[in-house]
């Protein structure tokens, strides 16, 4: 019932020149998303990632478990002293994360170019 | 047809039962959905819904009914002229307390349960909700209310 999470990671660089790893989520975040969401990002070099954009423009639907499962990649990254940001999100998954606090630990850009400008 | 005065004074029910199986929640989401529109409810209010009553749907099949399928998940969704109650009722004891406010900053530093935002994100998207535990230790539930606007002059 709940669709497959599908991910996928690409490399870009922003317009400053700092190497940027997206990661493209398609489908639900819930908790069957675990290696969608953390296996994905587990899967990044440490040494060379410091820049994460998250990509949540092919995401409907985002559950408290799938919360789970991104905060989880935040405090990896935090450990790891990589910088996470995200994008795609629809208003209303704007206003859950912000009410769950995400947004102090990712900022949040509306597309991938103002994300990307702002790296 | 304006939805409030198209559904009259008396409250119209909608009845949907579920397995307690991750991911029919959405089932319920959608009913819900389709019943806040009817009514008229803006749409960011109705994604409010969706998500309160997809966690409460959740909460019913992990904790009230222990993902055990045999056991199923009721949603009754009552319709009435100032707003939509959602009751989902399960076969748990119900809650003795709520659990304490989600801390981002806690959950980051390790000192609290990345998980645990489902009741928070309840009670944070709807007017009210309340959790009631059932008689006899069975037949829980939390009742959502989510009223509608009223009316501009």
């Amino acid at each position: 019932m709940q669709s497959e999470t599908k991910s996928r990671v690409d490399q870009l660089t922003s317009p400053a020149g700092h190497p940027v790893s997206v990661l493209r989520f398609e489908g639900d975040i819930a908790s069957t998303s675990k290696d969608a969401v953390l296996g994905t990002y587990q899967g990044l070099p440490k040494q060379s990632t410091k820049l994460i954009l998250l990509d949540f423009s092919k995401v409907d639907y985002i559950n408290s478990s799938g919360i789970a499962l991104v905060i989880q990649l935040l405090i990896e990254a935090a450990n790891a002293g990589q910088k996470v940001f995200a994008y795609g999100l629809s208003p209303h998954f704007t206003k859950v994360f912000t009410m769950v606090g995400i947004t102090k630990y990712a900022g949040l850009f509306p597309g991938q170019s103002e994300a990307l400008a702002a790296l | 047809m304006s939805g409030v005065k198209a559904m009259g004074a008396k409250p119209t029910t909608v009845e949907v039962r579920l397995p307690s199986r991750l991911g029919y929640e959405k089932v319920a989401m959608s009913t819900a959905a389709a019943v806040a529109k009817l009514m008229g409810f803006r749409e960011d209010r109705v994604e409010d819904l969706k998500t309160a009553v997809a966690e409460a749907c959740i909460n019913a099949m992990e904790h009230g009914n222990r993902l055990n399928e045999g056991l199923s998940v009721g949603v009754v969704l009552s319709a009435g002229p100032e707003g939509l109650e959602v009751k989902v009722i399960d076969d748990g004891k119900g809650l003795r307390t709520l659990p304490p406010k989600p801390d981002i900053d806690r959950k980051i530093h390790g000192e609290e349960d990345p998980r645990g935002m489902g009741m928070f994100l309840i009670q944070a998207l709807v007017d009210e909700a309340e959790w009631v535990a059932g008689a006899n230790g069975k037949s829980s539930y939390v009742r959502l209310v989510i009223r509608l606007d009223p009316p501009t002059q």
